[in-house]
């Protein structure tokens, strides 16, 4: 931009300011800029304010408050648990996931919206655990619903689930785009 | 506190000798066996009986053995508040006998009831509701009995194509193993470590 046109004030429609809106055009199709910018600024977004879907289904779920509550503080990440599948981007799968409980855990992860996150939370939601050969239990919730990030443990302590959803950040923030 | 109990069991044995199959005391635990045929009338007692007052039932509980003829055993588990007493109610049943409901006497008995239904496929006659409670929707067999298989017949996953959880037979990569965790190629030895010293002391030698 030159110099007397910015010290001018603002530029009247006319040749001077065509010329100047086809410069700032054309570096930004040559460049690519805005889009780069926005992929990062939606990726931020995101991984500022993943709300998780409560999901507690068994003891895992304790361990699950504990890292909501003052000690470890997930507000901070802008991580706040929903009552709602359709106001959230993440759903911890915290605990045993039961035959009986399969169907309505899909249900409430295809009433999600896009983009939506899983975290399998602990040793019975990653492959079971101890229920493994147990007639009612599913062996591992990645049979029901895609899965992001595996926090092992049994339960896993509430830092374990802290780093689980900054690896999940993590992610988002690598190969998050617009488009999924 | 033994003897009270001991004059108490005399007491309900006494009251109703021909219904009452078998009683003991044992580590302080009053428990006597009944007959299913009068198993109402037995708990209607102890519910309403002056020295009883067992008003409160805790549970009911089913158990499997297999080698019996009688093959499960139906367990409730009273508790008198006023007394500060318990007493274990026992009747045996063969397989696919119903046991007279006991919700005409405490009502808290329905769930428990369905749950041994549910479990161990005991029938209880003039059950108001009797249904599965716990296991899933269109479960097949009771899984608490001996000769259920540990894993059951189906599975569950996910079906992108038809986009519904669909049933499946149950199929394993490995099969269940049970690990002693002492020697994982000799299996349990039969001498603990440190037992050899109890052995040695006893014959004198040590």
């Amino acid at each position: 931009m030159p110099d007397s046109a910015a010290a001018a004030g603002p530029l009247l429609p006319g040749p001077e300011q065509d010329a100047l809106l086809r410069q700032v055009t054309g570096e930004l199709t040559d460049k690519g800029f805005v889009v780069a910018q926005l992929d990062k600024l939606v990726n931020w977004a995101r991984c500022g304010s993943l709300w998780p879907m409560t999901f507690g289904l068994a003891c895992c779920a304790v361990e699950m408050m504990h890292t909501y509550v003052s000690r470890y503080d997930l507000d901070r990440f802008g991580v706040v648990p929903r009552p709602s599948p359709r106001q959230s981007d993440v759903i911890i799968v915290a605990g045993t996931l039961t035959n009986k409980m399969a169907p309505a855990f899909r249900r409430v992860y295809d009433q999600m919206a896009e983009p939506r996150y899983v975290i399998s939370m602990g040793s019975c939601a990653n492959g079971g655990g101890y229920y493994h050969y147990s007639y009612s239990v599913v062996r591992g919730c990645d049979r029901v619903v895609p899965v992001d990030v595996y926090v092992p443990g049994c339960p896993p302590t509430a830092e374990a689930l802290l780093y689980g959803i900054l690896q999940l950040q993590k992610k988002i923030r690598r190969t998050g785009t617009l488009w999924r | 506190m033994d003897l009270v109990l001991r004059e108490l069991l005399e007491y309900i044995v006494d009251s109703m000798p021909s219904s009452v199959t078998g009683s003991s005391l044992t580590k302080g635990e009053l428990i006597i066996g009944v007959q299913r045929e009068s198993l109402i009338q037995v708990l209607k007692f102890l519910r309403d009986d002056v020295n009883c007052q067992f008003k409160m039932l805790i549970d009911i509980c089913g158990v499997d053995y297999p080698d019996r003829d009688q093959r499960f055993e139906v367990v409730y588990n009273l508790l008198s508040l006023s007394h500060n007493n318990r007493i274990r109610v026992k009747v045996a049943v063969a397989e696919d006998v119903a046991v007279p409901s006991a919700t005409v006497v405490f009502s808290c008995a329905n769930w428990w009831e369905r749950e041994a239904w549910d479990l161990y496929g005991i029938p209880f006659s003039d059950h108001p509701d009797l249904r599965r409670i716990l296991t899933d929707y269109g479960f097949e067999g009771h899984p608490l009995r001996k000769d259920f298989p540990l894993t059951g017949y189906v599975e569950v996953r996910y079906d992108d194509a038809r986009k519904r959880v669909v049933y499946e037979p149950v199929k394993l990569t490995q099969e269940f193993r049970s690990f002693d965790f002492l020697s994982p190629w000799e299996g349990t030895p039969t001498l603990l470590p440190g037992d050899e010293k109890a052995t040695n002391a006893g014959k004198g030698t040590a």
